[in-house]
């Protein structure tokens, strides 16, 4: 595994493993050594040098909320800015909890496009009326509270 | 009403108890307003589709009760909500409630 350009260069085993444990991060180096014809020892290395690349950023598990009774909406906020501020805004979103997601475009103008959380519209519209827009540099916002979710998924890695 | 008590309705804000006009749930049209004064000129201003989303989820009331302080314009427009004007009957006569108040408070 060797750094160029930034990007961290993977080999088919490297590659293997990641696909391997995207399926199913909860199988013990055995089980995935086992299915890639290794020793559990050399998977665990790999992943080792994965984790401190940082090419597998974080384990973690997807929870339905909804299931544990805790119901919410989702809303894609489109945030105008003026240059000049949009980092700072971008970074204050950040580090907002209701904030998931946080990336910009340039279009016409430039965007900063977040995904937010709120129990209700009533919060969701609170936490943009007295975090959002009073923040310096916000031009105007526009918000979509997602209905209805077709499709979500993570991006699933194939073999290189 | 003391000198005092208009100064402090009167004052200009800062950018945390401005009051932020929006059309809908979550979308702000970029028209703020830092005092009073500015508040009775964006009402000319902005949309009638933004002051009927602020005055009828009692927004106005809000800001006016806990940010100015001002329990005299927030008794004046929670009357006008109650009397469900719409459109441009609205935004007259929320104008004429908050310039008068305005010039009140002035004087």
């Amino acid at each position: 595994m060797k750094l160029k350009n930034q990007a961290v260069s993977l080999d088919s085993l490297d590659w293997e493993i990641l696909k391997a444990i995207q399926e199913n991060s909860k199988q013990t180096y055995s089980e995935v050594g086992r299915q890639l014809g290794v020793a559990h020892s050399t998977v665990y290395d790999r992943i080792r040098k994965m984790e401190k690349n940082g090419v597998i950023k974080k384990w973690t598990i997807d929870i339905d909320l909804e299931k544990i009774g805790i119901n919410y909406i989702t809303a894609r906020m489109t945030v105008y800015t003026d240059p000049k501020e949009s980092e700072n805004v971008a970074k204050k979103l950040s580090e907002a909890k209701e904030v998931l997601e946080v990336s910009m475009s340039l279009s016409e103008e430039l965007l900063i496009i977040a995904k937010v959380l709120a129990r209700d519209q009533d919060e969701l519209h609170s936490f943009i009326a007295k975090k959002v827009a009073p923040l310096q540099g916000v031009l105007r916002i526009r918000t979509s509270i997602v209905t209805k979710k077709i499709k979500e998924e993570r991006f699933l890695i194939e073999k290189k | 009403m003391t000198p005092s008590s208009s100064a402090r309705i009167l004052r200009t804000l800062s950018r945390e108890n401005a009051f932020y006009f929006f059309t809908s749930v979550g979308n702000y049209t970029g028209q703020r307003a830092m005092s009073l004064e500015e508040f009775a000129n964006k009402i000319r201003e902005v949309k009638i589709a933004s002051l009927e989303f602020h005055l009828y989820r009692g927004d106005f009331e809000k800001w006016a009760d806990e940010v100015l302080e001002d329990s005299e314009l927030t008794e004046k427009i929670s009357d006008l909500k109650n009397l469900e004007p719409v459109r441009s009957a609205l935004r007259d006569q929320l104008y004429v409630i908050v310039s008068k108040r305005l010039e009140e408070l002035k004087t």
